[in-house]
């Protein structure tokens, strides 16, 4: 930040408008809705991995005193076999409507398989206890691999691998297979001094949100349904609350909560069409909260996957070909991020040939959601620990290796676009350049480096800019805000008016009160919802200067707008006091009544973001234990509009990649139920694990936006993993190749590479 | 669905009395850091609940000729503060004070920690090392019984219906005595041990003239290791005589393979805890 400031708002650190609602605990979240005659709706979960619903009765738990309303698979109509966008992911209603409640088959232990509405929670769960389903238990699969063999037990008797010619007969788990080749790859071998090739795991993670899911609905007897939410998208959940129970957009209003937590994990439904039916059938509201361990047994988490890599490179470190195939466990039904984990994993770098073959798998666990980049962390992991090993194998500093073959403005993908304005090099550079590259490492720890790609996403955004009758400035957006984007939003719209940001209060309406506006997610909505924004505010001046010019009775061209107020725009035009903002709105009605700005789009132009991670750790070898001492997170972020949540991103991002890479697992039994569904034994890091994560912000402008924003919120997560394997790598001599490098596992590992260490 | 009672008695006398009136549905509350989480996860369903924080006896620390006796409810943070149980007995201190987070140590106790039965529980193996006798009151009135005895199983005691763990007494010892406890976790706070490794030693002139040792998590109770004992008595803790403890407590392990460790991994962390614990212990023996 050492060059001139070119904004006065822009850029600054202001306090957060939700902050203070949120250190003083009035912000509500999810659970802190409440409605007079509300019901507490409850789920009842399959205790099995994987088994037909022979039947289900009810006619018990109906007949208790104090239950309202009982639904299963049976209240929730048929829905054609078609793909939605939903965030980053695509989903299918067929699949939506049977992951919302289970209809001819349980496909995960913890899939829901009825619920019920009752006048105390108690009752509720008494009256769960009393539904009878009659299950026959199928074999189960868990594992990607396992689930891809011949002969693994089928969890959709229709499905036939897509993208495969001739189309398959037989049924398989394998949902898709895609492919993406650049160059000719095995002529590209060839030409290469060294060839690696190498075999990685990850396990699924959840996102790991604070707030469990939480609803309340509202479905009165003409028709008209209200629900409150925690969602990172509540115009999704309309579109997906509507689909699924025949209603229309304009009969459902949703009312997004303030958010605990979302990193991709609220962007699907999971409680509220269930909430709504409930509610229709009792005629009361219902109110349903989810368990930690109901979060963990039924919601998303991202995929597991299996990555092989092959790479070529020269001696002096010119990477030539690329051969990867990437297989990604979907859960139980179709849509892992396969897509973006091909296209992602060589990203970073100008490689004429290159070759990734995608599989999306389904098997026995709960249905995938999006998570930070999704896909992106489990091809990098693997990629990157090839590059570290391609480094090391050819003694070049990791960084330099990267620089020789960074991506830049003109390379063209592997998938298809060719990069405009990037900043691969820059962040590079900026990592070599920082004060933890230039330190030494301390005697008995390693250094690890690795780089991570995300697209950021632009898509449907609208905004709204209104002066209130003393000139003060409320901006309407329909972004739920999960990591800043209010102040964000204020900033950009502050910076366009001229005015002090304590002027400008943001808020997130609900879908009745602004147009449409696609998810939080993507990393988008400073973005494309701050081009709305921008684009609202600058709507509002126009008609200030218009009031302006009307009172000045000169044309509106001889009007400018500057520092807060209307101006003549030369001494020719006559001499005028400046008209502020309280001025213009105190004579509104005068000129033409209230003075809003309006703006709806579809962004263009999201730009690109790269990042460098930097890891210093050391390895307890006689208890595998890892102990990070020095972690540093370099990324091009475009612009920082807010510079202390864009640290706040990269740091929480590599927070997540770190348990990700070190503890982070769900582990099952034979049976194919979860055993650690709980922040106890699902190790997310804690803080006393972590040192202060030190950020560097490289501002590379993204030219589609007018203050050059890109995207921040997704690469920080990709680049952990593989930073920290590189750095046990060269601590121990040993390569993991499995996440999590958890102590049982690495200290494994170790005893097998020195058998002298191993217990007697 | 029952609801529970709730009482809360200023003797022991009637807190025995109420326990025995209960007919097996009592439960003792101490920091109720175990007892309330179960019950809200629906483990349990007590119909009494005996909140014995008011109970004088129970909630006190004091000094009998050169012994501690701490009350089976005084909370991990009272035991943090007081300087003169620190001093005697800093292994034991440190292990109550790994129950659960810094929030948890203003509710949690010792007594709740062994009565909670967790193979894994941190201040258990530290109690045992240390040779720590719990007194124990029931309808037929108190005994006294070594620490190590009270666990029978994962959430099981051997307690007799009715009785309740009222307080332990740490014994004197001579000069040139120390102890310690580590456990491993894989993070580092907010977690349970994989394996738990408590060692109390007394040095006379460089040698080791008294041990215990005790492990925690790797098997259905907390382990004494007599044999780890033995290896280091009369020795001058040279790294044979670590050694041959070390493996000592490795063949004492029986653990399980779950999700908080492997068979293989918890055995060999078993060894190498103890290496960690017994210098620790050694180093504060000789500076006393």
């Amino acid at each position: 930040m050492s060059e001139q400031r070119r904004y006065k708002w822009v850029g600054t650190r202001q306090n957060r408008p939700d902050g203070a609602d949120k250190v003083t605990g009035r912000a509500r979240f999810g659970a802190d809705f409440n409605l007079p005659g509300e019901l507490v709706g409850k789920v009842l979960r399959s205790p099995h991995a994987h088994a037909v619903i022979k039947s289900i009765d009810v006619s018990k738990a109906a007949a208790l005193p104090g239950v309202k309303a009982v639904v299963t698979g049976a209240d929730f109509p048929e829905q054609p076999d078609q793909l939605l966008p939903a965030g980053e992911m695509q989903v299918n209603l067929r699949d939506v409507t049977r992951n919302v409640m289970a209809k001819e088959k349980a496909l995960y232990e913890g899939h829901a398989i009825a619920a019920v509405a009752a006048t105390t929670a108690a009752v509720a769960q008494e009256a769960l206890s009393l539904i009878k389903v009659d299950y026959e238990v199928l074999p189960h699969v868990i594992d990607v691999q396992e689930a891809m063999k011949d002969g693994a037990p089928i969890l959709h008797p229709h499905m036939r691998t897509d993208g495969v010619k001739p189309a398959p007969e037989k049924a398989s788990n394998i949902a898709k297979r895609l492919e993406f080749n650049k160059g000719d790859a095995a002529a590209g071998f060839g030409k290469a001094d060294i060839v690696i090739e190498r075999e990685f795991t990850t396990q699924p993670v959840h996102q790991g949100y604070i707030e469990p899911h939480a609803a309340l609905a509202s479905a009165a007897e003409d028709g008209q349904v209200q629900l409150w939410t925690t969602t990172q998208g509540h115009f999704q959940v309309r579109g997906f609350c509507c689909r699924l129970l025949n209603l229309e957009t304009s009969q459902l209003r949703v009312t997004p909560s303030e958010i605990g937590g979302g990193f991709g994990g609220k962007t699907v439904v999971y409680l509220e069409p269930v909430a709504i039916r409930l509610s229709q059938k009792a005629g009361k509201p219902v109110k349903m909260v989810m368990s930690r361990e109901e979060v963990f047994r039924a919601s998303g988490p991202t995929s597991g996957g299996w990555v092989k890599v092959k790479m070529g490179a020269k001696k002096d470190g010119t990477i030539v070909a690329a051969d990867i195939t990437v297989a990604l466990q979907a859960g139980a039904f179709a849509g892992s991020p396969v897509g973006p984990s091909c296209m992602c994993s060589m990203a970073c770098y100008d490689v004429e040939n290159i070759h990734v073959v995608g599989y999306d798998v389904v098997s026995n666990r709960p249905k995938v959601a999006a998570y930070r980049a999704p896909g992106a962390p489990i091809s990098a992991w693997a990629v990157e620990s090839v590059v570290d090993m391609v480094a090391q194998e050819l003694n070049i500093d990791p960084i330099d290796l990267r620089l020789k073959n960074a991506a830049k403005q003109g390379t063209k993908t592997h998938y298809g676009p060719t990069f405009g304005v990037i900043g691969m090099v820059e962040t590079l550079e900026a990592a070599k350049a920082s004060p933890h590259y230039k330190s030494k490492v301390k005697p008995g720890y390693a250094r690890g480096v690795a780089a991570g790609f995300w697209f950021n996403v632009g898509a449907d955004s609208s905004a709204a800019a209104h002066v209130g009758e003393d000139g003060s400035v409320t901006i309407i957006s329909g972004n739920p805000d999960i990591g800043g984007s209010r102040a964000s939003l204020a900033l950009m719209a502050a910076e366009e008016l001229g005015i002090d940001y304590k002027k400008v209060r943001p808020i997130v309406a609900d879908t009745a009160s602004i147009g449409f506006n696609f998810v939080t997610g993507g990393s988008r909505v400073t973005f494309a919802t701050g081009l709305a924004v921008v684009n609202a505010t600058r709507d509002m001046i126009g008609q200030l200067k218009q009031r302006a010019a009307k009172l000045w009775e000169v044309d509106v061209d001889a009007v400018v707008w500057e520092d807060g107020e209307a101006r003549p725009s030369s001494t020719n035009v006559g001499k005028f006091e400046p008209l502020s903002l309280a001025k213009l709105a105190a004579s509104a009605s005068r000129t033409g009544g209230p003075i809003n700005g309006h703006a709806q789009l579809n962004a263009q132009g999201a730009g690109p973001g790269f990042g460098v991670h930097i890891v210093d750790l050391k390895v307890d070898p006689d208890t595998g234990i890892c102990t990070i001492d020095r972690y540093t997170a370099v990324q091009d972020v475009g612009t920082a509009i807010h510079p202390s949540y864009v640290e706040g991103q990269l740091q929480g991002g590599a927070a997540q990649g770190i348990g990700w890479a070190l503890n982070e697992e769900y582990i099952y039994d034979a049976k194919g139920r979860l055993l650690n569904p709980g922040f106890l034994d699902y190790r997310m890091p804690v803080a006393s694990d972590l040192p202060m994560i030190e950020t560097v912000l490289v501002e590379v402008p993204n030219p589609a936006h007018p203050y050059g924003v890109r995207g921040v919120g997704e690469v920080p997560i990709i680049p952990p993993m593989a930073a920290i394997g590189s750095a046990i790598a060269r601590a121990t001599g040993v390569r993991m190749v499995d996440l999590p490098i958890s102590p049982p596992r690495l200290s494994a590992a170790l005893d097998a590479a020195t058998p002298r260490m191993a217990a007697e | 669905m029952m609801e529970a009672q709730y009482r809360a008695p200023g003797s022991v006398d009637e807190a025995v009395a109420l326990m025995a009136g209960a007919g097996g549905k009592g439960r003792v509350l101490a920091g109720g850091t175990d007892l309330l989480v179960q019950m809200r996860a629906g483990m349990v369903a007590p119909g009494l609940i005996v909140d014995v924080k008011r109970i004088a006896e129970m909630t006190a620390i004091s000094q009998i000729a050169g012994a501690w006796r701490v009350g089976a409810a005084v909370t991990g943070a009272e035991i943090h503060d007081h300087a003169g149980l620190k001093k005697a007995w800093p292994g034991v201190v440190e292990a109550i004070n790994l129950i659960g987070s810094k929030q948890v140590q203003g509710r949690a106790s010792a007594g709740g920690n062994l009565c909670n039965a967790s193979p894994a529980a941190d201040s258990v193996p530290a109690l045992v090392a240390a040779g720590a006798i719990a007194t124990v009151q029931g309808p037929n009135g108190r005994r006294e019984v070594p620490v190590e005895q009270i666990p029978a199983g994962p959430g099981k005691t051997s307690l007799k219906p009715g009785e309740i763990v009222v307080s332990f007494t740490l014994p004197a010892r001579p000069a040139g005595s120390g102890d310690a406890y580590l456990r491993l976790i894989p993070r580092t706070e907010m977690d349970i041990a994989v394996v738990g490794c408590g060692v109390n030693l007394t040095m006379k002139d460089g040698t080791c003239t008294a041990a215990r040792v005790a492990l925690g998590a790797v098997a259905p109770t907390v382990l004494l290791v007599e044999g780890a004992a033995k290896a280091l008595v009369g020795s001058k803790l040279d790294d044979k005589a670590i050694e041959a403890a070390a493996a000592a407590c490795r063949a004492a392990c029986k653990p399980i393979d779950d999700k908080r460790g492997t068979i293989v991994y918890r055995t060999k962390i078993a060894g190498v805890l103890l290496k960690r614990a017994v210098a620790i212990a050694a180093e504060r023996a000789r500076s006393n």
